[in-house]
């Protein structure tokens, strides 16, 4: 027989059931032939029937071992299994709910998880042959900023022409800020956030775009015509998906710039490059334009076929130090470095170990499912024993059984991963669409091909795990035993308890280093949420501001004092002020500063970041002002030159004396040091804060400007007034957002707050579980002890003494789960010290609520139980039997 | 009347070798399963008790394989239709294979036995 044809002969329909008749028919005839013959031989009809019944035994084993010589008897049996499964899973629902639901979450997190982690850590870069790509930046200095991650226009164009290991480089301008583009022509204008790329960076990423062509050669020649590339997201927001769109000429910050092209849905540069940020067009970084502007490029190479890290990296150090920063001056070659890293290890590296602590939760936590649902099982085959046991005596094998225990478990795992399916189908679309978590390709997590096979080994797994606990211990039912009427007996059921007794131990284990490690994770947060970022987040908020001064400071001058005037009269407003970059976000940096006067050796002069601000601007952001004085309007273009410095550059300047007055040379001017303010944290917040000096905007040139206006009231109320009052006062004003600084601090521990907020979920998942558990056991010898409890109480133990004796064993269950918990905790929770913040990882604080909290909720699930046997009847109990 | 207390002079069937016998026995002519094991029982004068249990999970391995088909049919004068197996060609061929393989295994071990005597 072909496979198919068997199977359909094995398939449970009219064929199938003829055969079964046939067969009950031969033995009927075979039955009836031999009592013939007895009776023949002298016997009696009855005794004739019964001898004939005997020389044939046990018809239904017979007909089990016939239906063995038919062939694909698993399929036959497999279905009278689902068929038997059903009806008991039906019969029981509640127990139903309550494993399918367990099981769903426990998968569905397992599956989101593993989705996530796919994305971020598995998979390669969302380009062509990712692995080729590479890094190129210098080890980065702590206080050094954006401006020490990148290279020159020069710099960029020889390390390109000399190197030998990359097929070629690219860059990107790594300086510009969010909402940089204003589109006008279509209503009112519309802020839109572009980058600066060389013109080959989609062919080295291995893009090839949706529509219309790439950057070409001719695009980044000084004075073309200029060009913009669309993200496929932009280009479906702004333009509606317009095919026409290619081709066509757009009005950006009031320049005709025409559309050549529309990026294809699976690039999104926010993802990889920028996480949490959105970047809508890109236009090509004209070389010419930028030669004096300093470092502003990061570097991206592919590698040629052939080459490793270590070649690559052999022939970067070679060219680096030939490298000019700005090839007009020959003093300002050799001062370049580059460590490559593999792009894939910049992107995602840093949070590997955040990434493999959450699997490890969610692996915990569907290890702590399984044993609850193993216990679930085991309290059910308990209470079936006695069905068990009367299907043993009709014929049934115990693989048979074991087999049927097995299929419930997986037709359970079945629907829970089928519901933990569409719950991690949930979670991830919910999680690409959260902006605002800063983590690197969030936005493009999908519950994938490889999220399906896992989950599929993860049924399996569970199934086979849960399903053959209670299996194997069915399969040494006593038979008589289990039939009497008293067939609990006291040694199987005491075995039974050991067993369950010891799940519900390691699952409280597992549940405490759960909580602990969630403890550890939540105390972290709340430290960093501590720290004294140097300004004040809250009541402050913060917009773009669109300004045309012609590169004119007199001009620039007059627009801000305007703004600024105009901002401070709204009712409501604290004060305002302006700067061009804000803290946790991109930075820059203008090399050393020197003290006048002093010699200072290559190198060892300190080099802040660098911050051009109006008059106001520390007092809106909330900043202390320790020495001197803030900018003022008087500090004009012709006046004494001066600059503020926060407190670690005023220590690292290393002045004798008062460092106010001072003169510190940087860039090449003379600046006089005016004011010392608090040390802001800049890039990260958990790290230290670096050197930072602030130019006035009167004197310096500002690369854009953010308002950032202090309020009374929550700033949001004010979002309305101020963007009427910009647009008074400048029509093209676009509608960017006005932020809350406090969003942009949310942001900055973004990540950390999504590791946290998961782990501790699962945490509380786990102990739900734990508890559930524990009342599972705690109950089920309640309802077994019944007899028991009877008899002591009939002998005059009081309902009290009842309830305690419950709620101890209950207590030292737990206790014996706690303890192994904390010896586990101790053993494991080192390996996560670079997770935490400000928090050993032997936190006592953590350890102590962690066992207050277990201990809890234990005596809560054994509460109900205990309430229940002090209730029992003594009477009614001891005739139940 | 069987009493089972007869055990002590029975054989039981060496494995595999049930199939043979059923096909043997039916090389006299079709015949239904109670008549094949009182058929096997009466010529070896019951020393080989075939289990009845054991007679239809083989008998329907038989068919499965080809060796012999089923048919009910009612035999002449008796009062009930029965399930008779009959031989087929493929079966024959069995049966002689089964059969020299069968010799050759009472040959060897007979062989066995008579050294082991005259040692």
């Amino acid at each position: 027989m072909l496979w198919w044809q068997r199977i359909r002969s094995a398939w449970p329909g009219p064929r199938w059931q003829s055969r079964e008749v046939d067969l009950a028919r031969e033995l009927q005839t075979h039955l009836e032939s031999e009592a013939e013959e007895q009776r023949e031989a002298g016997a009696s009809p009855r005794e004739a029937r019964l001898a004939a019944q005997r020389a044939l035994g046990n018809t239904t084993l017979i007909k089990e071992d016939v239906r063995v010589t038919w062939g694909f008897q698993w399929l036959e049996m497999l279905f009278q299994d689902l068929r038997y499964t059903f009806r008991t899973l039906n019969r029981d629902r509640g127990f139903t709910v309550v494993a399918v639901l367990i099981l769903a979450l426990g998968i569905g997190a397992n599956v989101a998880v593993f989705s996530v982690v796919n994305t971020i850590l598995l998979r390669p870069l969302p380009f062509e042959n990712a692995q080729q790509l590479v890094w190129i930046a210098p080890q980065i200095g702590a206080k050094c900023g954006f401006s020490c991650e990148t290279y020159s226009a020069d710099a960029y164009q020889e390390f390109r022409a000399q190197n030998r290991s990359f097929q070629d480089v690219t860059g990107y301008f790594a300086f510009s800020s969010e909402d940089n583009y204003r589109l006008t022509g279509r209503g009112e204008p519309v802020p839109a956030t572009g980058i600066y790329v060389t013109r080959n960076f989609f062919q080295v990423l291995g893009v090839s775009p949706s529509l219309g062509r790439l950057f070409l050669p001719e695009d980044a020649r000084k004075g073309s015509h200029p060009v913009a590339l669309l993200a496929n997201a932009y280009w479906k927001r702004q333009f509606a998906a317009d095919p026409g769109i290619v081709g066509r000429t757009v009005d950006l910050n009031g320049q005709a710039v025409t559309v050549v092209g529309v990026l294809p849905p699976n690039f999104d540069f926010g993802a990889v490059f920028s996480p949490g940020e959105k970047v809508d067009l890109f236009t090509p970084y004209i070389l010419d334009d930028w030669r004096n502007d300093g470092n502003d490029l990061t570097l991206i190479g592919r590698l040629k076929p052939g080459f490793n890290l270590p070649q690559a990296q052999a022939d970067t150090n070679l060219v680096m130090p030939q490298l000019y920063f700005n090839t007009k001056f020959p003093n300002s070659k050799g001062f370049y470095k580059a460590t490559l890293t593999p792009l894939k290890q910049y992107v995602t590296g840093r949070l590997h170990s955040s990434l493999l602590l959450l699997w490890c939760a969610v692996g915990l936590i569907l290890l702590i499912v399984c044993v609850n649902l193993a216990n679930l099982l085991f309290g059910r085959a308990a209470a079936r024993s006695k069905e068990f046991a009367m299907r043993i005596a009709l014929g049934a094998g115990r693989m048979r059984l074991i087999r049927q225990l097995l299929t419930e478990s997986l037709v359970l795992a079945g629907a829970g991963a089928a519901l933990g399916l569409g719950i991690a189908y949930a979670i991830t679309v919910y999680l690409a669409h959260q902006g605002s978590i800063a983590l690197p390709l969030l936005s493009t997590v999908r519950v994938g091909g490889p999220a399906l096979a896992w989950t599929l080994l993860l049924t399996v797994a569970a199934a086979v795990f849960f399903g053959l606990l209670p299996g194997f211990s069915i399969s040494g039912v006593n038979l008589q035993e289990a039939l009497k009427d008293a067939g609990q007996g006291m040694s199987e059921g005491r075995k039974h308890d050991r067993t369950r007794s010891a799940l519900v131990v390691s699952e409280v284990a597992l549940a405490s280093l759960l909580l602990i490690g969630a403890g550890l994770l939540l105390r972290s947060f709340l430290r960093v949420l501590d720290v004294n970022l140097g300004f004040q987040p809250s009541r402050a908020a913060t917009i773009k501001v669109d300004y045309n001064d012609s590169g004119s400071t007199a001009k620039r001058i007059v627009i801000f004092q305007q703004i600024l005037t105009h901002i401070e009269a709204i009712p409501g407003v604290e004060a305002a002020g302006m700067v061009d970059y804000l803290p946790l976000g991109r930075n820059r940096n203008w090399g050393g500063v020197r003290v006048k006067g002093r010699l200072y050796r290559p190198g060892e002069a300190p080099s802040p970041l660098v911050y051009v601000v109006t008059p106001g601007f520390f007092r809106a952001m909330g900043m202390r002002l320790f020495a001197g004085r803030d900018f003022s309007w008087e500090d004009g273009p012709t006046n004494r030159k001066v600059v503020i410095i926060n407190q670690s550059l005023a220590r690292a300047l290393q002045t004798k004396g008062n460092v106010i007055g001072q003169t510190v040379i940087a860039g090449g001017g003379e600046d006089t040091v005016v004011g010392v303010v608090s040390d802001v944290h800049e890039t990260s917040i958990e790290g230290a804060s670096g050197w930072q000096i602030y130019y006035p905007a009167t004197q310096a040139y500002p690369a854009g400007a953010e308002l950032v206006i202090r309020s009374k009231m929550p700033p949001d109320s004010l979002a309305g007034s101020v963007m009427r009052t910009l647009r008074q006062l400048n029509p093209n004003q676009p509608a960017a957002a006005f932020e809350p600084i406090q969003q942009i601090v949310d942001h900055a521990v973004s990540p950390r707050r999504f590791f946290m907020l998961l782990v501790t979920s699962f945490a509380g998942f786990g102990l739900l579980l734990a508890s559930l558990g524990i009342y599972g056991v705690i109950s089920y010898s309640v309802t077994r002890r019944t007899h028991e409890i009877g008899i002591r109480m009939a002998l005059g133990a009081t309902p009290g003494e009842v309830q305690l004796n419950v709620i101890a064993r209950t207590l030292s269950l737990t206790l014996a789960g706690i303890a192994v918990g904390l010896v586990l905790s101790f053993a494991v929770t080192r390996l996560i010290t670079s997770l935490l913040f400000g928090v050993s990882p032997a936190d006592p604080v953590t350890f102590a609520v962690t066992v207050i909290v277990l201990a809890l909720v234990a005596l809560m699930a054994g509460y109900l139980p205990a309430r229940r046997a002090s209730r029992i009847d003594p009477m009614s109990a001891l005739r139940a039997n | 009347m069987m009493i089972p207390n007869e055990s002590i002079n029975r054989i039981d069937l060496l494995q595999g070798t049930l199939d043979m016998l059923i096909l043997r026995t039916l090389l006299f002519g079709p015949a239904h399963g109670h008549q094949i094991a009182k058929h096997i029982q009466r010529t070896t004068e019951d020393v080989l008790q075939v289990e009845h249990g054991s007679l239809y999970p083989a008998l329907h391995r038989l068919e499965r394989k080809g060796w012999v088909t089923a048919n009910w049919e009612t035999p002449k004068g008796g009062k009930r239709e029965c399930k008779f197996y009959r031989l087929t060609a493929a079966g024959k061929k069995r049966l002689v294979a089964e059969e020299s393989k069968w010799r050759r295994l009472v040959m060897s071990i007979g062989r066995v036995m008579e050294r082991a005597e005259e040692g």
